[in-house]
């Protein structure tokens, strides 16, 4: 089983202008995601999400602090680790089944041999029938799908999504959440994923971290299991509308809320 | 009457396309300018211009020594083709130029493109290169025509020289640029995926900036056919544009503007040929 450990991880930026002072991006964050944990991280814009991703990734070293997958340091991206970005990131000169099967090729794998690896996990997503298409011919649910194939084609410990429904109208959005928690079950991967949706939020997480910008810190951390209610009823709305969904809902706003007014007083 | 109706209201319809008054039919989008097919317009235009052309010529209003008549022109492209002017038959100058023009598009697409490609992702070819690029670039060939000649006499290789200096830089640049048009997601992605520097820069890098690289290759053409004639001023025994230069000097216009046609003709059927590369390589372009 595998374990990301952060370990008091604070990420300091540069002044951006001259006059300007250090922006403290995260500060002192400590964070266990492991077994099959669907850990959500929450918050307004600025509040250091997509900076948390991007040391879990490898592409940003931490000012201080320690982030260790199965116990050895992060200090590059690598292939045990998925990222999902927020625009696709496909390859618009390849088509869906070369497009997932890159990180093979990348790892020099045989030709039909990745194309069979890439093509379970298409038939995952459920974009089988699209093998032969380019990306500027699908529609933006289905390009975020063939990122997340691609993503699981390395058979990665973790996946790390960067809002990878951001960009997606609400009702393709609602559909990939339930795919997403479905294919979370099915590969049994631990996730990281990070949202601005509330409602998104605490459907899909197992763990919710909701986070605080200037300096970015964890506020507040629920254990949830609403994704579990989904799973027995396959009622996703149904779940989004109950009582208890509302009050967490309602909560986890006034605290993001609360802290948004804090800050203009002070 | 009815005709001269009809005329009315289809200028009209035209104006209110062009101004943007009244809604259009579904399908059109409002206010989008320029859109429209442009093929019949240009074909009526082009023959216009020849029959223009045709009919102040024959009419004797303008001096054939100032402008033959296309019947001329189209005579001297059957008679040089088979009998020598001014040292080589018309496919004799055309192959010289070719393989001038060619052999310099050739040696800098090899050339050009991996260093353009080297400055967009290494700051040490940036440097390197970014200066003496930029300060050539603006020159135009016949400032430094002299200097070639001075340096590397007067055969082909001062010829093919002089053009390669003129199709590297705008190649380079492009291709410089096109790095610049990859996405960090895209990078980023790679390497999540477990991808060498190496791999990030054939892989996506250079795959990415095609479109560039293309758009590159025909500005530098462009440039190559440009600079030909320039090359061709000096001490050339063949060549399209020593041919023009050569009628020019004895005021045989109807070869000067045949050897216009030729040199118009050839880089306009590359650029054709271009073109169709472009959408079998990119066809990606502009769509995402």
């Amino acid at each position: 089983m595998s374990v990301l450990e952060l370990k008091s991880v604070s990420v300091i930026y540069p002044p951006a202008t001259k006059t300007g002072e250090d922006v403290h991006a995260l500060e002192n964050i400590t964070l266990n995601i492991t077994g099959n944990d669907f850990v959500v991280a929450l918050g307004a814009s600025g509040c250091g999400k997509t900076t948390l991703l991007n040391v879990m990734a490898g592409f940003i070293q931490p000012s201080s602090g320690e982030v260790l997958l199965d116990s050895k340091p992060i200090k590059r991206p690598g292939a045990d680790r998925g990222v999902v970005f927020q625009q696709h990131a496909l390859l618009p000169w390849l088509n869906v089944i070369d497009n997932t099967s890159f990180g093979l090729m990348l790892q020099k794998m045989k030709t039909d041999e990745r194309t069979k690896v890439a093509s379970k996990y298409l038939k995952l997503v459920g974009l089988e029938e699209f093998q032969k298409h380019y990306p500027y011919q699908l529609s933006g649910g289905m390009r975020q799908r063939v990122g997340l194939a691609r993503a699981l084609t390395s058979d990665p410990a973790i996946l790390l999504m960067d809002e990878p429904l951001g960009a997606l109208d609400a009702l393709t959005r609602e559909i990939m959440q339930e795919l997403v928690l479905d294919i979370w079950r099915k590969t049994g991967k631990m996730v990281f994923f990070i949202t601005h949706s509330v409602d998104e939020a605490i459907f899909m997480a197992t763990r919710l971290i909701v986070m605080s910008p200037r300096p970015g810190r964890i506020i507040k951390s629920y254990n949830l299991d609403f994704y579990q209610r989904f799973f027995k009823t396959r009622d996703a709305r149904r779940v989004k509308s109950q009582q208890e969904f509302i009050d967490v809902r309602q909560e986890v706003l006034d605290i993001i809320h609360g802290d948004e007014i804090r800050i203009d007083q002070g | 009457m009815s005709v001269t109706n009809s005329i009315k209201e289809v200028s009209i319809k035209n104006l209110s396309k062009i101004f943007g008054r009244g809604a259009v039919k579904p399908g059109e989008s409002y206010g989008a300018p320029g859109v429209g097919s442009s093929t019949a317009i240009s074909v009526f235009t082009s023959i216009t211009l020849i029959f223009l052309w045709w009919f102040i010529t024959n009419m004797g209003w303008i001096q054939p020594l100032f402008l033959p008549t296309p019947e001329a022109v189209l005579k001297k492209f059957a008679d040089v083709w088979s009998e020598e002017f001014a040292g080589s038959t018309l496919w004799g100058h055309t192959k010289a130029s070719l393989f001038r023009v060619f052999g310099a598009f050739f040696l800098a697409c090899v050339t050009a493109i991996p260093v353009g490609i080297a400055m967009g992702v290494n700051r040490i070819f940036r440097g390197i290169f970014d200066p003496p690029i930029e300060f050539y670039r603006p020159i135009p060939p016949l400032g430094y025509l002299p200097l070639t000649i001075i340096w590397l006499g007067i055969d082909d290789v001062q010829k093919i020289t002089l053009i390669y200096l003129a199709v590297f830089a705008p190649m380079a640049l492009s291709a410089r640029a096109g790095v610049r048009s990859v996405t960090i997601e895209q990078i980023q992605m790679a390497y999540s995926l477990g991808a060498t520097r190496g791999q990030v820069i054939w892989h996506v890098i250079v795959k990415g900036a095609m479109p560039e690289i293309i758009t590159g290759m025909r500005i530098g053409i462009g440039f190559g056919w440009t600079t030909l004639v320039a090359a061709e001023m000096v001490a050339a025994e063949a060549g399209i544009g020593h041919m023009v230069l050569s009628a020019a000097e004895f005021l045989v216009t109807d070869v000067v503007i045949m050897g216009i046609f030729v040199i118009g003709a050839i880089a306009y059927m590359f650029d054709l040929f271009m073109r169709f590369i472009e959408k079998k390589v990119v066809p990606w372009k502009g769509k995402m």
